[in-house]
């Protein structure tokens, strides 16, 4: 165990894992968009959108992510697509995260009281509004613990876009340790701030709770 | 895509998924075993090994398993553990697995009546007896829908174990992909093999859990 190895490193170490943290906010972002709608389009009661949605859920559950990103990544070049891998990589952390933030909305949605929905709709308050002001509000506080949870998970996925080259942490580590043999080192240092970056975002997420608790 | 190539890959594919299965198996094996053994020490009531196995599950579940595999099979060797790719895949499953399954089994453990456990206690039966016919038995109703959901994905990680080359069916499959140039359709159908395979094992799972939890359906009819 050489340490100076690991401080030589660690500025470009840091440097990716900005890359990493970022690509994975922004997977979650655009998974959560998806996530609402995929979970609306499930719940409107339209048979075609339900099942559609279905199948894209149980897709993206049930294939490994790996083989998701390599799915996306040589299928949009077929398709006339050509876009850099990063591109390719948020989009495969998104659709993924899409699915399961849908099933996370799907089993908060069933926790709001049945009756606001039926009170709202007596009331004459049109569905999308329904849907803005009254549902997905209170899913959104009751999903906390789980969308937090999903940013971790989402982030320790995240290593594996190294494979299309993405230069977050895991592929710079990669580089690192194979131009200075010190693969020890170098992805001790690496899973150090992978444990780091996930109990910031464990803390931020019990913080979070127990504001939403109070207010 | 030509039919000649299945006739040609075919023999390297099953042997991938040979592999697979046996990643998966060992992994599954060696994480419950070990998942199993943690949480028990994890209930004496000694203060260093209780932090010291919270400090493992925690680094475990805080970290990629593609780091945890990097660690292994790419760092082993500085410390002198030199493992063929195989071995440090099943071993790194079975690690990784094992986290999961602790707490898991901890939940489980804890979700064991009490007071099942002091009747016992004062029927004079000794721990190890309670531990086979009370404890284990309650845990297994509880935890197996959260075991079997573990063990699912478990399955989806196996393919990591490629990028480490360990000779499983993503493995074979890339390989058949760049010796043919038929990426896209290799990938595709991967994707719809593993989809299948993941649903399988859910639903074998699911009869598992319907098989184990069969009793209680039972007993509370009978109460009805």
């Amino acid at each position: 165990m050489k340490f100076s190895v690991i401080l030589d490193a660690l500025p470009y170490l840091l440097g990716a894992a900005v890359t990493t943290v970022w690509v994975s906010l922004l997977g979650v972002l655009l998974g959560q968009v998806i996530g609402v709608l995929v979970c609306v389009a499930r719940q409107s009661g339209n048979r075609a959108a339900d099942i559609a949605g279905g199948v894209y859920v149980s897709f993206f559950r049930g294939v490994p992510l790996l083989i998701q990103l390599l799915l996306i990544y040589y299928m949009l070049p077929l398709i006339g697509i050509d876009v850099p891998p990063l591109v390719a990589a948020v989009g495969a952390l998104s659709l993924a995260s899409g699915a399961y933030v849908s099933e996370i909305y799907r089993g908060s949605l069933n926790a709001v009281p049945h009756g606001q929905s039926e009170a709202a709709l007596a009331l004459g308050f049109p569905t999308a509004t329904i849907w803005t002001r009254i549902l997905l509000p209170q899913a959104f506080r009751i999903s906390v613990p789980a969308l937090v949870n999903e940013l971790i998970l989402l982030l320790k996925a995240s290593s594996l876009i190294s494979v299309v080259g993405v230069a977050e942490l895991t592929r710079t580590s990669q580089t690192i340790s194979a131009s200075n043999y010190r693969p020890l080192e170098i992805y001790l240092a690496a899973g150090c701030i992978y444990l780091a970056i996930n109990g910031a975002l464990a803390l931020f997420g019990t913080l979070l709770e127990r504001r939403l608790q109070e207010g | 895509m030509d039919s000649s190539l299945i006739v040609q890959y075919g023999p390297a594919l099953l042997r991938g998924f040979g592999v697979t299965i046996l990643c998966w198996a060992a992994g599954c094996a060696i994480g419950l075993v070990l998942g199993f053994a943690l949480m028990l020490l994890r209930q004496l009531p000694i203060r260093p090994l209780q932090a010291l196995i919270r400090a493992y599950i925690e680094i475990i579940r805080g970290t990629p398993f593609l780091i945890q595999l990097f660690l292994l099979y790419s760092g082993g060797p500085s410390i002198g553990l030199r493992l063929e790719a195989t071995t440090a895949g099943i071993l790194g499953l079975g690690l990784y697995g094992s986290a999961y399954f602790a707490e898991i089994f901890r939940a489980g453990y804890q979700s064991v009546p009490k007071g099942q456990v002091e009747a016992a206690l004062s029927l004079g039966m000794s721990y190890g007896a309670i531990l086979r016919r009370v404890i284990v038995p309650g845990m297994l109703v509880s935890t197996l829908p959260a075991i079997v959901n573990m063990m699912a994905i478990l399955t989806k990680e196996t393919v990591v174990l490629s990028i480490i080359t360990v000779p499983e069916l993503m493995y074979e499959m890339q390989t058949m992909a760049a010796e043919t140039f038929a990426t896209f359709e290799t990938i595709l159908g991967m994707a719809l093999f593993y989809w299948l395979l993941v649903e399988v094992v859910s639903r074998l799972g699911r009869r598992l859990e319907a098989r184990v939890t069969r009793f209680l359906s039972h007993s509370s009819n009978a109460r009805a």
